[in-house]
């Protein structure tokens, strides 16, 4: 039975959990060496989440940008590309969400899917200049993507600061026509922000799996993402396909920023610095080994994680930093899976030496 | 097998080990909330609403991304609190840190569900969540520092208090230490985000200085963010470079880095100087070998008006839907107590000037316009 875990698919899946696992671990352990009760402060971060339908519903919350993000990313991984750059694609697809949702009038049939499609497509285009970059002059999409996200950041500061500043710091609220929110969901889980947008969040994980799995377009993609030279021999654009992975990640980070904008907070707001969620969205990604399926998953535990971290501090007393510890414990853990397969491997060549 | 495993085990706990060490130097500045968990359970024993020794009364702060430490006004309030708390031992006080702007509402959020009685927003970014959170709790006390809350009629909210403060008479009187002590005829500005609020510290600094000498030069750079101090320290050394000798800050965290550049210009021999900002920072920051850089801070007694809400509020007398604004005249904002590096001349002059502001003769300039008019007629 253990041969089969190790061996066969399910690897993938026991990889994750065992580097979980050790995130956990780990900070207990300095938990303990701080001063603190690792049981109590667990015991908080579970209740963090599923103590009370609010905190349940502010996790789903979270998760659906996280999701998006993940997705983002996994996206253009797919493709052999880094896409450091879902912050600030998500940035630019929650202001231009945001923008058609103040400015355009029209049925919600109409507005809201509009909104949802604008940011999208500002996203996209956010992706497909490094993108050309890349496949035209052979610039490295990594430090285009990070020079793109403070370009995304401080255009959006300027034309919220100077445009659309409605009260201290954010724009106006979107009309109701394009928001996510619902009262339903809202009231479902006690007041939380909970919206529309984590069911569109879903789908996108569907989405994905469809795009890369099930069309000739995505196996392009992916066989790209193997080996260039081999799709190159094989007949495909190379160039085409770094361009479209790179705007359709772009796309998906764009929309995730949408669900923040028209779902999370109906408004945009002057960004004093990154939002997170995109760089958290390259932890999600890995943790999920780019599969739809394990992103969603893993941007639960990671929504959960910062969701309970704050009742982590209001009930045990345990600094909020030490999430982040765990948090980045855990990708460390994940980044050296090959260490886990390892020791694996030394473990069994002993039994079998026996 | 299983010895593979204990060797595993071990080299996690090393590593754990040596991240919790990294960690323990954090220690200093990130006080782990012990001061309400002691009350916890005394608290918990009686409910007697309101009573004399504050039995049963909770006060509970947020946080901004500041975070308590912020050695600015986030930790001003908490100071506030702990004293309340030690004040009326039977009282429960606490803090929730916000890691970032989602968080806001959530926290505001668990505070209100646990019951807590009154309820602090440290901060304007919290002003649209705590309008929300404040409909859905409307049983609950709410109290919001430095912006007010109005409602769709621009009423005031009836379970939030708003307190707010005269920053912009604070600042003048800083703008007029900053002019007096200048030698280069040239002094600085750094803002945090730009706002309405920071444009209040902006414009009355500027105002006491081209009060005192219109022909000083003032330059004036936001960096757009309260928490980065190696920006804070970019800018600094920028408008060092370029001229100005003092430099006032109006930007949380951000202001740190100032500091750090100040000392290092002072070590290096040049003659530069710093003011602090909502607390007298010259307690915390800025100290080298032969001083401290540090030559006046524009102190906000957030501390003041968190402790006399609480109190107003736990005798029964929350000051719901009232905009409460601390001026110089009831102290709650000035210039700060250590003033060894200030000469007794700027000293009188603040007097004097504090005086003029208090009976009306001068009237400070708030935003960007009333700044314009009031040059116009210096």
């Amino acid at each position: 039975m253990m041969n089969n875990i190790f061996k066969g698919k399910l690897f993938g899946l026991v990889v994750p959990l065992i580097a979980i696992g050790f995130g956990f671990l780990a900070g207990a352990v300095i938990m303990l060496i701080s001063g603190n009760n690792p049981i109590n402060g667990y015991v908080a971060l579970v209740q963090g989440v599923f103590g009370d339908t609010y905190y349940f519903g502010e996790t789903l919350q979270r998760m659906t940008p996280l999701i998006f993000s993940g997705l983002a990313v996994a996206f253009a991984f797919r493709t052999g590309l880094l896409n450091i750059g879902v912050e600030g694609q998500l940035i630019v697809g929650w202001f231009v969400s945001v923008l058609v949702g103040i400015t355009i009038e029209a049925p919600m049939i109409i507005h809201l899917p509009l909104a949802i499609l604008a940011g999208a497509l500002a996203g996209a285009l956010w992706g497909f200049v490094p993108g050309v970059l890349k496949a035209r002059f052979q610039v490295h999409e990594v430090i285009v993507t990070i020079m793109m996200n403070y370009i995304a950041m401080h255009v959006v500061n300027h034309f919220i600061r100077n445009y659309m500043l409605e009260s201290g710091q954010r724009t106006a609220f979107i009309n109701d026509t394009a928001s996510l929110s619902s009262d339903y969901l809202s009231t479902l889980t006690n007041f939380s922000r909970l919206h529309w947008g984590f069911l569109i969040a879903i789908a996108a994980c569907v989405v994905m799996w469809f795009i890369l799995w099930k069309t000739k377009k995505g196996f392009e993609l992916r066989s790209v993402g193997y080996n260039k030279h081999a799709s190159s021999y094989a007949g495909m654009s190379v160039n085409m396909n770094i361009i479209l992975s790179m705007s359709v990640s772009g796309a998906f980070a764009g929309a995730g920023g949408a669900m923040v904008g028209l779902g999370t907070y109906n408004y945009a707001n002057i960004l004093p610095s990154f939002t997170n969620l995109g760089f958290d969205g390259i932890a999600v990604a890995l943790l999920g080994s780019s599969t739809s399926i394990g992103i969603f998953l893993s941007a639960f535990l990671f929504g959960g994680l910062k969701e309970g971290a704050n009742n982590m501090q209001g009930q045990a007393g345990v600094a909020p930093e030490l999430v982040e510890i765990i948090i980045a414990l855990i990708i460390f853990f994940v980044a050296s899976s090959y260490l886990i397969r390892w020791i694996y491997s030394r473990v069994q060549s002993n039994k079998e030496g026996k | 097998m299983k010895k593979r495993f204990m060797m595993l085990m071990s080299s996690v706990l090393a590593a754990g080990t040596l991240l919790a060490a990294c960690g323990e130097g954090d220690e200093d500045t990130t006080p782990v909330n012990d001061g309400g968990n002691n009350n916890e359970n005394e608290a918990a024993e009686g409910n007697n609403e309101a009573a004399e020794d504050g039995e049963g009364f909770s006060s509970k702060m947020v946080t901004d991304v500041g975070g308590v430490d912020d050695r600015s006004f986030n930790e001003s309030a908490w100071a506030g609190l702990t004293e309340f708390g030690e004040d009326y031992p039977d009282v429960e006080v606490d803090y929730i840190q916000s890691n970032d702007a989602s968080d806001y509402a959530p926290n505001l959020n668990r505070l209100a569900r646990e019951g807590t009685d009154l309820t602090f927003a440290i901060g304007f970014l919290m002003l649209d969540d705590i309008k929300t959170v404040a409909e859905q709790s409307p049983d609950q006390n709410f109290a919001l520092v430095d912006d007010v809350a109005t409602g769709e009629d621009d009423e005031p909210i009836d379970n939030i208090a708003n307190l707010t403060f005269a920053e912009h008479e604070g600042s003048f009187l800083v703008g007029v230490v900053a002019a007096m002590h200048t030698e280069t005829n040239q002094v600085g500005f750094i803002g945090g985000v730009e706002s309405p609020l920071i444009k209040k510290f902006e414009n009355g600094f500027k105002a006491g200085v081209k009060y005192v000498d219109s022909d000083i030069d003032i330059a004036v750079q936001y960096a757009q963010d309260f928490n980065d101090a190696s920006r804070g320290q970019q800018i600094a050394d920028t408008m060092y470079g370029n001229g100005a000798d003092i430099i006032y800050h109006a930007a949380g965290g951000t202001g740190n880095g100032l500091f750090t550049e100040a000392v290092d210009r002072a070590q290096g021999g040049e003659n530069v100087w710093a003011i602090g900002v909502d607390q007298d920072q010259a307690l915390t920051e800025g100290e080298w070998e032969e001083g401290n850089v540090i030559l006046t801070s524009m102190v906000k007694r957030v501390d003041q008006a968190v402790y006399q809400v609480s109190e107003d509020t736990m005798n029964g007398n929350f000051p719901g839907g009232e905009i409460i604004e601390f001026g110089l005249e009831d102290e709650g904002v000035g210039i700060a107590e250590t003033r060894d590096n200030v000469s007794d001349e700027a000293i009188e002059a603040v007097e004097e000037y504090q005086q003029m502001i208090i009976d009306g003769e001068i009237e400070v300039p708030q935003t960007d316009e009333e700044y314009e008019e009031f040059e116009g007629e210096l």
